[in-house]
């Protein structure tokens, strides 16, 4: 039995107009975040203390780069589907509502964005 | 009425305020309040990112912004929140796999999940305060 109304069926959204793709993102960024996460941190405590320069040459080793790459664009994916749940959830006014998507959107792009070039720099 | 037999007191929440939360809403709302302390994380991180990108003009500042008291307990807040969101969103997963799911088990990750979300915060602090460049650190 659905309890999808006739409407909802024939859109194939739910509330907030999008359905299976944002809870399968949501744990397939969640899981790879896993070990990305403990190398973070990880890497993090190695570095206490280190001079700018140390810190710099860390991130230019390849691999680091690679998986800091990866932290900062699956965290940035995550961070976007969590706070849009979070909006979906609370902001009941429909124009607030996509105004605070785009935002959450645009927030989480430039941040990804800044971050890689920010890395890449750091590397070239 | 008066020779009703007496029930036990019901559980009364008039107000919010005096709500006795149950662990497992008290972890749910946790969990999207860490997640969101976590996103003003990441602008941190890209700060630092730009720092080691541009050099010390914006690296050494950061540094020493983070090296004060309060830098350190904003820090130490992101420890604490990544370490909960990691661990509780673990607890997540297995929930999503089926497991777990009891109301009893689900009190019990819970308090689990909360308990090793600080022992774990403050590990991290303690390595990095003891640890062989600890006595660098403020």
């Amino acid at each position: 039995m659905s309890l999808q109304s006739p409407l909802h069926k024939v859109q194939g959204l739910g509330s907030a107009h999008s359905g299976l793709t944002h809870f399968w993102r949501e744990r397939v960024t969640a899981t790879a975040l896993i070990p990305l996460s403990v190398w973070l941190v990880a890497s993090g405590l190695g570095l206490v203390g280190a001079t700018e320069a140390e810190v710099a040459g860390f991130l230019q080793r390849p691999w680091n780069a690679v998986l800091m790459g990866l932290f900062v664009v699956l965290t940035c994916i995550h961070m976007s589907l969590g706070v849009q749940a979070v909006i979906d959830d609370y902001i009941h006014s429909e124009g607030q509502k996509i105004a605070l998507l785009l935002l959450n959107r645009a927030f989480a792009w430039l941040l990804g964005a800044v971050s890689l070039v920010a890395i890449l720099r750091i590397v070239t | 009425m008066a020779d009703q037999p007496q029930t036990p007191p019901r559980p009364l929440s008039p107000f919010l305020s005096i709500y006795r939360w149950p662990v497992t809403m008290a972890t749910s709302i946790t969990h999207r309040a860490t997640g969101l302390a976590l996103t003003v994380g990441m602008v941190l991180l890209a700060w630092l990112l730009i720092g080691l990108a541009s050099g010390p003009d914006v690296y050494g500042p950061l540094m020493r912004l983070l090296a004060t008291p309060f830098g350190q307990i904003v820090l130490f807040g992101f420890v604490w929140s990544l370490a909960y969101h990691f661990l509780n969103g673990i607890r997540h997963l297995a929930w999503d796999l089926g497991y777990g799911f009891e109301v009893p088990t689900a009190n019990k990750t819970g308090v689990l999940v909360i308990a090793l979300s600080v022992l774990l915060a403050v590990a991290v602090f303690v390595i990095a305060y003891t640890g062989p460049h600890g006595a660098v650190m403020p």
